[in-house]
C-alpha cells in the first residue's frame, strides 16, 4: 500500500472532474488566465486526457491592459502544448474609452471582464467554462460548488445550485444554460504553489521577484505599463525589487516589495506574509461583498 | 525550506464535517481552529474585527471568519454547506461545515458524503439533545468512520468532570445503536480554547488529547486490504489506432499490471496491460487514484462499464433497496420517472415502494402506510427505505461497503435538480433474510410493477373483459369480477389489495364513497387500499379506446408502476 500524499489526493479529485466534464459536456472550454492556477489546472487537463490531446479549446477574456509580459507567455505556452487558443476582447467598450479611472473599476470590469467573458461564451456556444478558482480565496466562495450552475443569463443564484455529494455530478442543463466547473474547489494558494514546485510547472516569470520600474502609491506599487495611470507631472517610476502575488490587469493589480524570486522562497514568503492574496488586487475594495455581488452579475 | 518543502511530500488529508447550531459555538470552535493554526490572514482578520465593533463590541467574534455570503453575515446564521481550509505541517484539513436545524439535514447529509470524520458539538449545559442524535446518526448513515464529541462551554459548567462523564454515559448508550463508528469524547471550551488546539490546564481530569491533537493523529484514508477493486470507466481515450484506455477513479481497492480482472457488463475476462498516467506507467495504483488502464484484450468498454477483479464482482441488480434522504422542496413523486446517476451511469429509475420512513429523531421507522396523507411520500429533509427500480442493471455494492459504488443521486429530469441522495443497500433479488421471511405487500407490488386496486367499470362488460386480457398479457396479476357486493368488497378490499391484484369489477360504484366526476377517478380509502371508480365515467364507443383510457388512468394515478418501455433518448 502506498500513502498518498494530500497532493496527490487532490489531484486525483480534480483529474476526475475533468474528465466528467469532457465526458458530459458538449462544448467545454477552459478560462486561461494565465496566472498559477490556470498553469495548474492545465497540467491537470494534461494528466487527464494522457495520451490523448485536451478535448477542448481554451479562452482567454483579454481586457488588453494585462501585462505585457502575461501575453507573451500565454502565446508561447499555449503553441507548446498545441491547444487551441480563443481570444477574446471586448472592442466596443474599449472604444467608449473604458479604463478603470474613467470608467471606475466596477463598470470597467463589468465592460472589460464580465460583458466580454458572456459574449465569448455565447459566441462559442460553450455549454461548460471550466476556470481555476478556489473556494479559498475569497469569502463568498466557501460555499461555491465544483460544477456550479448559471442560468441563460449568466447568472449565479445561490438558491439554483445543486447538491454535491460523493464524486456524483448533476452535469444536466438545457440549452441556454451554462455550467462553471471548478476543479481547483479544494486546493488552497499554498497547495497550488507547492504543486508547481512539486511538477516543476512553468509560470509567468511576474510571480517571481525581480527589480522592476513602479508607481510607489503608499503601500501599494503600481506598473507604468498603461499610458493612462495617474502620475504627478514629471514623477518617474522607481525600480524595486518586486513581484506580483496575483495577476490581473496592470492598472488595478499591485506589487508586492520581496525578494522571492524561486519557487521555495515564494512559498516561504506565504508562510510569512499575512495579507490575504487578493489584497493587492483593488477591484475587491469597491464594496463589502464586493466579489459576491460579481459573481451574481455573472462575472466568474 | 527544504525540510519544510520535504515535510509537505508526506502530508496527508483529512475531509470533516462539523454540526451544531448557532448556539453550540460551533462557528466559534471552527474560527479558533483556523486561527489558532495560524492560517487567518491578517487583512480578514482585521475586515472582521471591525465588523465585530458592531456587535459585542472589543471580543473577537470568530463565528465572523467563516460566515460567507452577506444575506448570513447580516442575520448571523449560516445556512449552507461551507468548506473551509487549513493545514498543518502534518495534514491538510477539508472542513465541511453545516448548520445544525432538522431543516438542514439535506446539508448536513451533502457535507458528511465525502468526510471520514464527524465533530458533533454539544453544549455542556444542555446535555444530550435530539439535535445531537440526529447528527450522530446521519454521520453513521452517511458512512463516517469516525466521530468527535465535543462537550462545549465547559467554563460555564465550572469544567465539571461529572457533568462530562454523564453526557458520554448517555451518548455511548445512543452510540450502540449505530453501525460500528470509532468515538472520541473530550470537553472542551470553544471561547477560551481549553482543548482545543493545545489541552486545557483547567481539566486535569481529562487524560485525552486535544481536539487539534487528534484531528492531526487520527487515520486517515485507511482501506480495508481485502477491499475489492472497483474501477468505474469513466472516459475512453484513443487519441489514435495503437492507444485504447480506459480512464476513471478508482472507486476502492488496488490494481496491478498484470493481474486478471473482468470486465462488466460483458464478463469478459482480460489482464491489465498497463496503468498509465501522464508521468508515466505504474506497477501498481490504489483508491482514489485517476488513472488509464490499458488490456490485453480487445474488448469493447464504454463509458460507465466497470473493471473489476476476475471473480470478485459486485451485485448485479435493478430493482435495489435502498435508503434515500429527499433533498429536494418538490416531495418524492411515486408516479415519477427520475434520472439516477451511479459511478458514470446515467440512467431512469422509478421509485416503487416507500417501505417506510426513518424518523430521525427517535430512529424509529414510520410506516408509510400508516400515513394520514395519501399518496404516501417523502418531503425534503426526510429518511426513507425504498424500493425502486433501474431501467437498465447496475453493478452496485452495498453503501456500508462502498461509498462509491453503493451510492447514486437522484435528478428531476424536468428541473434537472438534484433530488435525492440515496444508499444501497441490496439488490433485492440478493436479500437473503428474505429467504425466509414472510412476503411482504411491497415485495409483491415490486414484482408485479403495479399496486393492488379495485377498479370499478360500471356497466361496460366488454371493456372490463378486454381490460382484463390487456392486463393479463402484459403480466398484470389482474382478476375479474361481474358482480361483487359492497359487503363483499369492504370485507376483501384490504386483502386483495395487499395481494397486489388488480381486481376489475362490472357493476356500480360502492356505496359509501364519494360520487366521482369523470376526471377524479382514484379514492384512497382510509386503510390506503386503492380504488379507482370509473362507474360514472363517460367511456369511449370503442372498447380499445376505453381500454386505453382506463389504462392511462391507472398509470397516472400510480396504480401501474411502469412504462411499457423505458425510453431514453437522451442518455449519453
Amino acid at each position: 500500500m502506498l500513502t498518498l500524499n494530500h497532493l496527490q489526493l487532490l489531484e486525483a479529485e480534480s483529474i476526475h472532474i475533468l474528465r466528467e466534464v469532457a465526458s458530459e459536456c458538449q462544448r467545454p472550454v477552459l478560462l486561461y488566465s494565465i496566472g498559477k492556477d490556470s498553469s495548474v489546472l492545465v497540467r491537470l487537463a494534461q494528466k487527464a486526457f494522457y495520451p490523448g490531446p485536451i478535448p477542448f479549446p481554451f479562452l482567454h477574456v483579454d481586457t488588453s491592459y494585462k501585462f505585457r509580459e502575461m501575453i507573451e507567455f500565454r502565446d508561447r505556452f499555449c503553441e507548446s502544448i498545441g491547444v487551441r487558443l480563443v481570444v477574446h476582447t471586448n472592442q466596443k467598450a474599449l472604444d467608449d474609452g473604458a479604463t478603470p479611472f474613467t470608467w471606475g473599476t466596477q463598470r470597467c470590469c463589468g465592460g472589460l471582464k464580465t460583458q466580454a467573458l458572456l459574449d465569448a461564451l455565447r459566441q462559442g456556444n460553450y455549454d461548460a467554462a471550466i476556470g481555476g478558482a478556489r473556494r479559498d480565496e475569497e469569502r463568498s466562495r466557501a460555499k461555491e460548488r465544483v460544477f456550479s450552475f448559471r442560468d441563460s443569463r449568466g447568472q449565479w443564484n445561490p438558491r439554483n445550485q445543486r447538491p454535491e455529494l460523493w464524486n456524483v455530478y448533476n452535469t444536466r442543463i438545457e440549452s441556454g444554460e451554462n455550467l462553471r466547473v471548478f476543479p481547483l474547489s479544494n486546493w488552497t494558494e499554498l497547495d497550488v504553489w507547492q504543486y508547481i514546485h512539486v511538477e516543476n510547472i512553468p509560470i509567468v516569470p511576474m510571480y517571481f521577484a525581480k527589480r522592476r520600474p513602479m508607481f510607489v502609491r503608499g503601500d501599494q506599487l503600481i506598473s507604468p505599463e498603461q499610458p493612462f495611470i495617474p502620475h504627478l507631472p514629471g514623477e518617474e517610476p522607481q525600480l524595486i525589487k518586486c513581484r506580483m502575488r496575483s495577476l490581473g490587469c496592470s492598472p488595478c493589480t499591485g506589487a508586492i516589495r520581496s525578494d522571492a524570486d524561486t519557487v521555495p522562497k515564494i512559498i516561504e514568503e506565504l508562510f510569512t506574509i499575512k495579507k490575504s492574496e487578493r489584497q493587492n488586487r483593488v477591484i475587491d475594495h469597491d464594496t463589502d461583498g464586493s466579489m459576491e455581488l460579481k459573481k451574481q452579475e455573472g462575472y466568474f | 525550506m527544504e525540510d519544510l518543502l520535504d515535510a509537505e511530500s508526506r502530508k496527508d488529508l483529512l475531509r470533516f464535517t462539523t454540526a451544531g447550531s448557532v448556539d453550540d459555538g460551533k462557528s466559534t470552535l471552527i474560527g479558533r481552529l483556523l486561527y489558532d493554526s495560524k492560517n487567518v490572514y491578517l487583512d480578514q482578520l482585521e475586515s472582521v474585527t471591525k465588523a465585530s465593533e458592531g456587535r459585542n463590541a472589543g471580543i473577537i467574534d470568530f463565528s465572523l471568519l467563516t460566515d460567507g455570503l452577506r444575506a448570513e453575515r447580516e442575520q448571523g446564521i449560516t445556512i449552507d454547506v461551507a468548506y473551509r481550509y487549513f493545514t498543518t505541517p502534518k495534514r491538510k484539513f477539508i472542513i465541511a461545515d453545516t448548520p445544525g436545524h432538522e431543516q438542514f439535514t439535506r446539508n448536513m447529509v451533502t457535507g458528511a458524503s465525502t468526510a471520514e470524520l464527524a465533530i458533533v458539538l454539544i453544549d455542556a449545559r444542555k446535555g444530550l439533545l435530539p439535535q445531537s442524535r440526529r447528527h450522530a446518526f446521519i454521520s453513521s448513515l452517511l458512512g463516517i468512520p469516525n466521530l468527535v464529541i465535543a462537550v462545549n462551554k465547559m467554563d460555564l459548567v465550572d469544567y465539571s468532570e461529572i457533568v462530562f462523564r454523564q453526557i458520554q454515559r448517555d451518548f455511548e448508550r445512543f452510540l450502540s445503536q449505530l453501525t460500528s463508528v470509532s468515538s472520541y469524547f473530550l470537553p472542551i471550551s470553544a471561547l477560551l480554547g481549553d482543548n482545543v488546539v493545545n489541552r486545557s490546564e483547567r481539566m486535569p481530569w481529562f487524560e485525552g488529547v486535544s481536539l487539534f491533537e487528534y484531528l492531526e493523529s487520527v487515520p486517515v484514508g485507511a482501506q480495508a486490504t481485502n477491499v475489492p477493486f472497483r474501477f468505474p470507466v469513466q472516459r475512453v481515450i484513443r487519441p489514435d489506432l495503437d492507444f485504447r484506455g480506459y480512464a476513471g477513479q478508482i472507486a476502492s481497492g488496488t490494481i496491478r499490471q498484470g493481474e486478471r480482472v473482468a470486465v462488466l457488463p460483458s464478463r469478459r475476462q482480460t489482464r491489465v496491460k498497463s496503468i498509465v498516467t501522464f508521468s508515466g506507467l505504474l506497477e501498481f495504483a490504489q483508491a482514489p487514484q485517476s488513472v488509464t488502464l490499458t488490456l490485453d484484450d480487445e474488448i469493447d468498454i464504454a463509458r460507465g462499464d466497470m473493471i473489476v477483479p476476475a471473480g470478485d464482482e459486485p451485485e448485479r441488480g435493478s430493482v435495489l433497496k435502498s435508503i434515500l434522504v429527499w433533498l429536494s422542496e418538490e416531495a418524492l413523486d411515486l408516479k415519477k420517472r427520475y434520472r439516477l446517476k451511479h459511478t458514470s451511469r446515467l440512467e431512469w429509475a422509478h421509485i416503487d415502494v416507500l417501505e417506510h420512513r426513518i424518523n430521525i429523531n427517535t430512529l424509529e421507522p414510520e410506516a408509510a402506510h400508516t400515513l394520514t396523507t395519501p399518496p404516501p411520500s417523502l418531503a425534503m429533509n426526510e429518511i426513507g427505505v425504498v424500493i425502486l427500480s433501474v431501467s437498465r442493471p447496475l453493478y452496485c455494492d452495498p453503501y456500508t461497503e462502498n461509498r462509491i459504488t453503493g451510492a447514486f443521486v437522484l435528478i428531476d429530469p424536468f428541473t434537472n435538480s438534484t433530488v435525492a441522495a440515496g444508499m444501497i443497500q441490496s439488490t433485492v433479488a440478493a436479500i437473503p433474510e428474505l429467504a425466509r421471511h414472510p412476503v411482504t405487500p411491497a415485495e409483491r407490488i415490486a414484482r408485479n410493477r403495479h399496486r393492488g386496486a379495485i377498479i370499478f367499470l360500471g356497466n361496460r362488460e366488454s371493456v372490463g373483459s378486454l381490460l382484463e386480457r390487456r392486463l393479463f398479457d402484459h403480466g398484470c396479476a389482474v382478476v375479474r369480477f361481474t358482480e361483487l357486493r359492497s359487503t363483499d368488497v369492504d370485507a376483501w378490499k384490504s386483502t386483495l389489495v395487499e395481494a397486489a391484484w388488480l381486481v376489475i369489477v362490472s357493476g356500480r360504484g360502492v356505496p359509501g364513497t364519494r360520487a366521482v366526476q369523470p376526471d377524479e377517478t382514484r379514492i384512497v380509502t382510509a386503510d390506503g387500499s386503492w380504488i379507482v371508480d370509473l362507474a360514472a365515467h363517460e367511456f369511449a364507443e370503442n372498447d380499445e379506446a376505453a381500454v386505453q383510457e382506463v389504462q392511462n388512468a391507472l398509470q397516472r394515478y400510480g396504480v401501474l408502476l411502469v412504462e411499457p418501455e423505458w425510453v431514453d433518448t437522451g442518455g449519453i
